[in-house]
């Protein structure tokens, strides 16, 4: 299985998510320049954290129109996978491929610390080998990080079991204070309603290798190689 | 023909918008106990050119749609006026 990892001008989570696919999981990856027109015959494309363009406007919305999007935006719309970890999920809300809009943190600061999540389903290639009573710790840094949607929206994703993670307490309990941000519904990750386009606000490529001291996020990317091994 | 468009993009008044409850507390503080419900939105100027009134009206309507709002999130006015 082979990645691409897009690296648009601010991207600065590309070199960590490189380094955990190709060396904590072996796996052959790229990176692609936003510039360019061609995802190189990827398998899976990532878009990854950072403040592509500055964050100007709003977090995702310039980059949602860099050349390379229009490919990825193709790619996915033909069941082609594609992850956004934190600006990549801002990116992905942006241009349409995911539901709902990521705001500005309810306390408005940058959270920049480790919380708490649980999956909600272990039918999406992100969360198969989950279980529903697992606690992952993964770090956010976000200061734009609380996902909104309208009820209708919202009733739609809780209904196709599009809610990937929620934030949760230690002991997975889904509470108003375990939600660093004041996501609607503690929604930490969600995707489309075909499930091959996911987002996320942690960072659980930041939290793969034995040397960071917390290895919780390696599990969501095993899970994705799990599914499409099987 | 070159018009000048003056856009306001505001939070959406259903959301939470903790820029304009931050100030608001700060404009408290400062003794301005009268001030309240403080929203903070964004101001762009541009500029258009085309053949007609309408048809920049149209461009800067597909800009505000598609790039600098968010609909979700945010709503738009703006008014045009020929330099």
């Amino acid at each position: 299985m082979k990645f691409g990892v897009v690296v648009f001008p601010g991207s600065n989570c590309d070199e960590d998510m490189v380094y955990v696919l190709r060396n904590i999981l072996n796996l052959e990856v790229v990176k692609l320049w936003h510039k360019d027109h061609d995802l190189q015959n990827c398998d899976c494309i990532v878009l990854p954290g950072g403040f592509s363009y500055g964050d100007y406007l709003r977090s995702g919305a310039i980059a949602r129109f860099s050349p390379i999007m229009k490919e990825v935006i193709e790619f996915a719309n033909k069941g082609g996978m594609v992850i956004g970890i934190c600006n990549g999920f801002q990116i992905l809300c942006e241009s349409g491929l995911l539901p709902g809009a990521l705001l500005h943190n309810e306390n408005h600061q940058f959270i920049c610390k480790n919380i708490h999540i649980k999956a909600e389903y272990q039918d999406s290639a992100l969360t198969a080998l989950i279980s529903s009573d697992a606690v992952l710790k993964i770090p956010i840094a976000h200061g734009e990080g609380r996902y909104y949607a309208d009820q209708e929206t919202l009733d739609s994703l809780e209904q196709n079991g599009q809610i990937l993670f929620r934030y949760c307490d230690e002991s997975g309990k889904v509470t108003k204070e375990s939600n660093p941000n004041g996501a609607v519904n503690n929604i930490a990750g969600i995707c489309n309603q075909s499930k091959n386009v996911f987002g996320m606000m942690p960072h659980p490529e930041r939290a793969a290798d034995v040397e960071l001291g917390n290895v919780d996020g390696k599990i969501i990317f095993e899970s994705i190689l799990s599914l499409v091994n099987s | 023909m070159k018009f000048t468009a003056e856009i306001d993009v505001m939070p959406l008044k259903a959301l939470l918008d903790p820029q304009g409850k931050a100030v608001g507390h700060g404009l408290s503080n400062m003794g301005l106990k009268e001030i309240g419900n403080v929203r903070i939105g964004k101001h762009i100027t541009l500029e258009v050119e085309a053949g007609t009134k309408e048809e920049a009206q149209n461009k800067v309507d597909e800009a505000c749609k598609k790039l600098l709002s968010n609909p979700i999130m945010e709503s738009y006015h703006f008014v045009l006026n020929a330099n």
